[in-house]
Formats: structure tokens, sequence, C-alpha cells
């Protein structure tokens, strides 16, 4: 009946997950470490699975609050393009300010700008798309798809445009990255990351109110406009959080979540969320092991996610599932 | 008591409502009838704040829609809309359990547990109550709908065309519940309907609206004449009295004009 008494339901299925997880985790840390380099393999490996992690929480948190807020499983930000947005942002800084300055800005500082630029963008944009009264969903789906177009073709023109020198600079953030995580600005993300917590775990049971719709929201009390205000800004602070770690990865929001609705059919946001990041963990920490330690860098996960990724979208258009 | 007051509605320069003054007494149910584009449901929206009042006043007792805390009106007040798409997959008494979020905000208790139960078996969804909405029939899924307003337990229900998509077994159920509930509880119920019996066997009193005003308000005996019909709707009904209610045969015309 309500969100804490449907944990005990999913209790096992949560737990097989988090097991799953724990065992990904393990493995990327103790897979094809060699002989007496244990201290620095741990060291080493330690920043870049809470990286990884993080990135998994992210996408997590910010695709299925995506479908929550604007009552879709289809679409997600990454297919819009809103990590293309945040490229779009960092290419225009350093096509404005020059590499060498940018470079020379504290990262941090840079990251914070950056993150809080990309939330005023992404919630006008979110607002203005989604608060409409009625929107057909093939109609998303088809602006969503030219938004993302035309943010990856301007971050690319803005590329072309900028000085060799300069391209450099952001050349290194365009391409999804599991094996080169950005650990400068691990702290900061963390801790960005940590602040969202509160929000979605402490509003989930208003955002089961808000995935039924504008009407049966208002009607049960639900202050509406300042929740979907609060769940864009939310969503572009994850996204920017995730695209700065590792890169756009269009697909891997969609499969994870789309993983944990299948595995915990009608359970409730808090509990989804849950199921969501560590299906996520598990995607990418042991996909991550495996490719990196076993395959040794023989392959990319990133095109293999966005591959099986790209099959679920594929499938959930054709089955009608954006009816 | 519902006071509507001077209540006008525009929508891109097209008049809905026009100058909309009405008082509703507490208790029993008041049919809202009219022809297609009358404003009906615009009416209801303004009333449950779905929609934002443009000019005029709507209060529910002493609390004034436009003013009074959301979160306040959604334990007076409760509506229905007629185009409910649920995208969420939810299970009937999930959903059910939703109209308890007002009074308890995530954390139900024994209280909530008994009026979803009761709201469940009011209509008639016990035996479905695990199944998923997107498993069900369109009218199962309307009484779902219909139960989770019913479980929210305020004493204002707006409903807009809650027998669509019901069979005549449901359909009239649905009413007696209604009835039962405006009779035994207190509550008041505002309904668009569209089937005009159903208002003439039920209701205690009726709103006629026309082109965005009041055409008439009375009880079915004074709305269900022929005379009032044809005002209303433009159509010569013939209207005939069964077990005590005025019965309007609309889907024929009269044997005179054939």
């Amino acid at each position: 009946m309500r969100s804490d008494s449907t944990a005990p339901r999913f209790g096992l299925r949560l737990g097989l997950l988090g097991g799953a997880a724990l065992i990904a985790v393990a493995l990327f840390f103790v897979l094809g470490v060699p002989a007496g380099a244990w201290a620095f393999a741990l060291k080493f490996r330690t920043g870049k699975v809470v990286a990884l992690i993080l990135v998994a929480f992210a996408i997590s948190a910010s695709t299925q609050l995506f479908h929550v807020t604007t009552r879709n499983q289809i679409l997600t930000p990454a297919i819009m393009g809103f990590d293309a947005l945040y490229l779009m942002i960092q290419t225009g800084l350093v096509y404005s300010i020059g590499g060498m300055a940018a470079l020379s800005i504290d990262p941090v500082a840079k990251f914070s700008a950056e993150v809080v630029a990309m939330m005023v963008f992404s919630t006008g944009l979110f607002l203005w798309l989604f608060t409409a009264k009625s929107r057909d969903l093939h109609l998303l789906v088809l602006v969503g798809i030219i938004f993302g177009a035309l943010f990856r073709s301007l971050s690319n023109f803005a590329a072309r445009m900028i000085d060799p020198n300069d391209f450099v600079v952001v050349q290194g953030e365009m391409f999804a990255r599991f094996n080169a995580v950005n650990l400068d600005l691990l702290w900061i993300s963390i801790g960005l990351c940590a602040g969202t917590v509160p929000i979605l775990w402490g509003m989930r049971h208003q955002f089961d109110v808000l995935a039924l719709g504008r009407e049966t929201a208002i009607n049960l009390g639900l202050r509406y406009k300042r929740v979907m205000l609060i769940s864009f800004a939310t969503i572009g602070l994850l996204v920017s959080v995730s695209t700065a770690l590792v890169g756009p990865v269009t697909f891997f929001g969609l499969l994870v979540t789309h993983l944990a609705y299948r595995f915990l059919p009608g359970a409730r946001f808090g509990v989804t969320l849950i199921a969501t990041t560590l299906v996520a963990i598990v995607t990418l920490v042991g996909g991550q092991a495996i490719f990196e330690h076993v395959l040794g860098f023989k392959g990319t996960l990133s095109v293999v996610i966005d591959m099986l990724g790209g099959l679920v979208f594929l499938t959930l258009l054709l089955k009608g599932a954006a009816k | 008591m519902i006071r509507i007051n001077g209540v006008s509605h525009q929508i891109a320069g097209a008049p809905i409502l026009s100058d909309v003054t009405l008082t509703l007494p507490k208790g029993g149910i008041t049919a809202l009838i009219g022809p297609n584009g009358a404003g009906k449901s615009t009416l209801l929206s303004l009333m449950a704040r779905l929609t934002r009042i443009q000019s005029g006043s709507i209060s529910f007792d002493d609390a004034d829609v436009a003013e009074t805390p959301t979160q306040e009106l959604a334990k007076r007040l409760s509506i229905l809309r007629q185009d409910n798409v649920l995208t969420a997959r939810l299970t009937v008494q999930d959903l059910v359990g939703f109209g308890r979020y007002p009074h308890h905000k995530g954390r139900p208790g024994p209280t909530d547990v008994k009026l979803v139960n009761d709201a469940l078996q009011a209509m008639a969804l016990t035996p479905l109550r695990t199944r998923f909405l997107d498993e069900l029939s369109g009218g199962q899924r309307q009484r779902a709908l219909v139960a989770m307003v019913l479980a929210q337990d305020t004493d204002y229900v707006l409903l807009d065309e809650p027998l669509n998509n019901l069979d005549m077994r449901h359909a009239r159920q649905m009413m007696i519940r209604l009835q039962t509930a405006a009779r035994t509880q207190g509550k008041s119920f505002v309904v668009v309907i569209h089937d005009i019996n159903f208002a003439a066997a039920y209701a205690d009193r009726i709103v006629a609206l026309k082109d965005g005003r009041v055409l008439a308000t009375g009880t079915p005996a004074e709305i269900v004449t022929p005379a009032m019909l044809n005002d209303i709707f433009d159509l010569d009904i013939v209207v005939q009295q069964i077990a005590g209610h005025p019965f309007a045969l609309h889907q024929i015309a009269p044997p005179s004009t054939q």
C-alpha cells in the first residue's frame, strides 16, 4: 500500500541485485592484479570504482526521475541530448575564453559554473517542452531526437571553430571513456550526488504521485510546479556529473532503468531507484572489470552498452510502449 | 456549500464560461448537464483548481479555491476527470491507495488501509485488487479511478462523466453508491452526466449549462420536461413518468416529427 510496505515484497530481489553489485565491485578490484602490486592496484582502482558507482547512480537517478516527471519511459535525458548540451556549454566556454584560460581555471570552480549553467538551461528547456497541456509522446520522441542532434552538432561545430590547440582541451570530454575517468572532479561529484539523495529519497512519495499525471497529482494536493522544477533541476545536475566524469553515454540510462522496471514490476519510486542504481553498478563496474582486466582494453564497454541500450530503445518503439 | 461567483473563462480568446454564478448546498448529488461544449468540464476544472481561475471566485464552505493551500484543498474536495491516461504501472490497490495520499503523505495508517478496502469493496474491485491497471478493461479502470477518489474521503467530490465505459449494471451500482454516500455520510457530489435519465433518477438537483451560461437550476422534475430539454439541447424529446421519475426518451424522435 505504501512504498515502505512494498519493500519486503521486493526484498529478495533487491538483495540479489545488491549481491551482484558487490560481486561486480569485488571483481573489479581483484581481477588481473599482478603479483605484488596489490597496494598500488587497490589505491588506483578505488578512485575509479567510486567514479563508476557515481556515474551509475547519476545516470539511473536522472533517467528514472525523467521518466516519472515526463510520464514516458522511452525518452531519457541522454536520448534528448542533454549530455550534448553539457558538452556544448563546455565547448562554448573554451571557445569564448580560449583553451589556456580554460585550463588555468580551477577545475572544480569551472565544473561548478558548468553545473549551474546546465541546471538553468536544462530546467528551462524541460519546462518549455513538458509543461504544455497535452504533448503527444511521439512528437516528443521526435523533438527529443532532433534536440539531441542539434546539441551534438552545435558542440561539434564549436569544436571546429576553435583553435586546434584549444580543441585538445575539449576533445577528451566528447566521447564516452570508462577507461579514463576524470578523477579531478571526484570529490565535488561525490558531494553533488550526495546532495541529491535527500531530495530523491525525501520526495520519493511525491514523485510517485507526480507519476500519476498533472491532474491527479493536483487533485491529491501535490505542489505540482514546485515538484516539477525540483525534479528538472536535479536531472540537470545529475546529467552534468555523469557527463563530466565519463562523457556521453546515450542508451545506458534506458538500458538499466528498463532492466529494473522488468525485474521489479509495479515497485514505487524509492525501491525502483535502489534497483536501478544496483543494476547500473552491476553493468558498469562488472562490465568494466571484464573489459579492462580480462579483455585488456581490447573492446570498449560504452559501445556494447550503447548497442544493448539501442536495442532496448528500438524494441520499446516497435512494441508500441510509446502509446 | 459551494459558491461560484461571477466566473468567466476564455480559452484562446473564445469564451467558454460567461459570468457563471451558482450556489450549491452541502450534501446530495448535483448533476451538471448540457450539450457538448457547454463548459461543464471547464467549470469542474476551475472548481478543482486544475485550471487557474481567470475572473470570479469559487469557494467550498469557507475555503476559497484560489487562496487555500493545495494540500488543504485535497482533503476537502476531489476530482476525477474524464480523460485519465495512467502511464505508471500500478496495481488497483496501489492506485486506490494514492487516494489517501493527502492525508498520510506516504505513510498510511490503519484508517487509510480501511478506507482503501472500503472503496475497493464499494466499486466491486476487491477480487481485482492485485491486478495491474493495464490488464483491466476500460470500465474496470474507470471504477478503480472512482474508488481512488472515494478513498480520498473528501466532503466534496467532482466527477466528470464517471459512467464512461461502464456497463448498465456497474453504472447503476455506481449511482446507487454515490447516492448512499450522499445520504449517509453527507457527501456532496457534482457529477457531469450525459445520460439525462441517470440525472433524473439519482440527482437531487440538476444544473443545466448552455453556451457557457447557467440556463436553469432545479429538481429533476423541474428540468426534465420537454420544453426545458428543448431549450437545453435544441431537440424534441418525449418525457414519460416511470416509477416517479421523469424519463426522457431521447434516443428516438417524437412520433409527430417523423
